[in-house]
């Protein structure tokens, strides 16, 4: 792949300073479809220059053509890996709009969901960045234990990454019975799986080698570049709209913010542990604060009424008719709405016009300005370490190229 | 909008959206939703940004996103909308500015480096050009891409659809041929579309004003 050509005749030149790679479409260590034009002095990063795009599917685009609820599913497709929380910012983006109170069952379910999906998430990304950085068994366990949770996505929603469960107004429906009591027992036993990782990887020489003082961002150079989540906590910055801003339930629960202090590497995967141990927290308490209750708002105009009632009554009838058809008209305004996603804060701009459609509606995707910063991070770095690096900032091309 | 303003009685908001209105090249502050909106001249943007984020009183350290707006019926058609995050004082605000389709808009990748990328974002998707950004490629749209895909007055199917040829071994692009025609449906009923009748311009201003009352 290399560019270099030597076109002068009659000349031998052997040594080669400067060279360009074309690190991926297809890699996989570019967590997708990266491609990452590295411009190389020997085997140290000289300029990255990421191009992105590859999976662009139109999405704001599709999203302007579509109902509010039809709009729902666009969102699992974004972030695959952490399907609810996006969900979950056009949910509320839309109440705000609406102005729509969620009853409190659903909003402990919403809770429940996004920690549920914050472990799912953190368990895809320490485990293949551990794999990309040359540990194998760390995914393979990791899996396993993501399955378990996929399981209670579908138990919920029905499927097992496209979940389309929050919806404007609440979740689509409430938890079968008996799931609470599942995920209450995945909870006594999750904290053990977090130990077995970090006994692989925390205090493990090859891996510390390979993270420790890589990709160090400081606290003001994370804050210029746009960094949320994980990857600014871990540069120092005790800053996360659950506890800062506060939406749904989590005023009420009880948790700590991990806190990095080098912003490397090593730091932004020991934040994700962390937090994967402090959402399993979250977990317990949600379940211990659920009572029974509506889960979605009880004005039809807004949720669709029950198969039972449609069976009887016209009205229920009408509304389910209208509701899947034309939707709810929201009216004119604009919102900027933003949840703390598992990669970060994940925020939607909503403009909405009066009508069944969004006029216009942004997505604010946490990898874009993470990815921004791999020119700077890998700076000066070896190859090697590019990788661990695109590994540390959690990337995942749904979201970027939306 | 302005009704929004009307209801929206944040307690701390009010102090911090008066003390925005004061910068220079800001034009007005409005409170929607409990959000801080201002809107402020497009030639200005970069002084009201530095500002924003180097005054104690706002400290806006991050940008968290730049969003292009398109409205065809204005004369300056594009809104650009800043979302600003101030991790120390723990505050939002969003700031717009508009443009039409020739007049670029000062860069503020100085201010923010983040800007980069979501300027070549808007660039790409709307064609708001900004001055003084020395990277403005296009990011998300395909190399050589013709077009600026969210601009109101762009098809949702677009112009070419790619496909892998297999005489020619290799992918080829072509107008778009649907088998369908695009089909977009508005469902403004004909009875809420039309709000007066003929004659009936008495009653509508009644049931107006009564509906005005019954709100708040």
């Amino acid at each position: 792949m290399s560019e270099t050509e030597i076109t002068a005749p009659n000349t031998k030149i052997v040594e080669i300073d400067s060279h360009a790679i074309n690190f991926g479409p297809q890699h996989p260590a570019a967590h997708g479809v990266l491609r990452l034009i590295l411009e190389m002095d020997g085997e140290v990063v000289d300029r990255a220059d990421p191009h992105i795009g590859l999976l662009h599917r139109g999405t704001e685009k599709l999203i302007e053509y579509k109902s509010y609820i039809q709009a729902v599913p666009y969102f699992d497709r974004l972030d695959y890996v952490s399907p609810m929380t996006q969900e979950h910012a056009f949910a509320l983006a839309t109440e705000k709009l609406l102005g729509i109170e969620v009853p409190e069952r659903g909003k402990w379910i919403r809770t429940l969901f996004s920690e549920i999906t914050r472990v799912l998430n953190h368990l895809l990304n320490v485990t293949t960045y551990a794999l990309d950085v040359g540990a194998l068994t760390p995914s393979l366990w990791g899996f396993e234990e993501r399955e378990k949770l996929m399981e209670f996505h579908e138990a919920a929603s029905g499927a097992r990454l496209h979940a389309n469960y929050f919806r404007p107004g609440g979740v689509s429906k409430d938890m079968p019975a008996g799931l609470e009591e599942k995920i209450a027992e995945w909870a006594e036993t999750f904290p053990k799986f977090i130990d077995d990782v970090e006994t692989l990887l925390t205090g493990n020489r090859i891996w510390k080698q390979r993270t420790v003082d890589i990709g160090v961002m400081s606290a003001e150079e994370a804050m210029a570049w746009g960094f949320s989540g994980p990857c600014i906590r871990a540069s120092g910055v005790p800053w996360d709209l659950r506890k800062s801003q506060p939406y749904e339930m989590y005023d009420r629960l009880d948790f700590d913010i991990p806190v990095g202090r080098n912003g490397d590497c090593y730091d932004r995967y020991l934040v994700r542990i962390a937090e994967m141990r402090e959402s399993v927290k979250m977990i317990k308490q949600c379940l211990a604060a659920m009572k029974p209750g509506p889960v979605k708002v009880q004005d039809r105009k807004f949720s669709p009424p029950t198969r039972g009632e449609m069976k009887h009554s016209m009205e229920a009838l009408i509304h389910h008719f209208k509701l899947f058809t034309e939707g709810f008209h929201v009216p004119a305004g604009a919102t900027y709405t933003v949840v703390e996603a598992p990669k970060g804060e994940f925020g939607v701009y909503l403009v909405a016009d009066g009508t069944n459609r969004p006029y216009r509606c942004k997505i604010r995707a946490t990898g874009f300005a993470h990815l921004q910063a791999i020119e700077l991070m890998s700076k000066r770095h070896m190859l090697a370490d590019a990788v661990a690096i695109i590994g540390s900032l959690d990337i995942v091309f749904g979201e970027i190229d939306r | 909008m302005a009704e929004d303003v009307a209801e929206a009685e944040p307690v701390v908001a009010p102090t911090l959206a008066e003390q925005i209105a004061t910068i220079p090249g800001v034009t007005s502050v409005t409170v929607q939703k409990g959000e801080i909106v201002a809107l402020a001249e497009a030639a200005a943007i970069v002084e009201v940004a530095t500002v924003l984020r180097d005054d104690p009183r706002f400290a806006f350290e991050q940008m968290m996103d730049l969003a292009g707006v398109d409205w065809p019926e204005r004369t300056r058609r594009f809104e650009i909308v800043y979302n600003l995050l101030s991790v120390t004082l723990n505050q939002r605000v969003r700031v717009i500015i508009s443009t039409d389709e020739t007049t670029p808009v000062p860069s503020v990748h100085g201010v923010w480096p983040v800007a980069t990328w979501w300027e070549r974002e808007a660039w790409d998707l709307f064609g708001i050009a900004f001055s003084g950004q020395p990277d403005l490629r296009r990011i998300l749209t395909d190399y050589g891409f013709q077009g600026h895909p969210l601009r109101k007055d762009f098809p949702l199917t677009g112009y070419v659809e790619v496909r892998y040829d297999e005489d020619r071994k290799q992918v080829i692009y072509e107008p778009v041929r649907l088998t369908q025609d695009f089909r977009s449906f508005d469902f403004l009923s004909p009875w809420e579309a039309m709000t007066t009748l003929p004659g009936d311009e008495k009653a509508y201003a009644a049931r107006e004003a009564a509906r005005k009352e019954a709100k708040p």
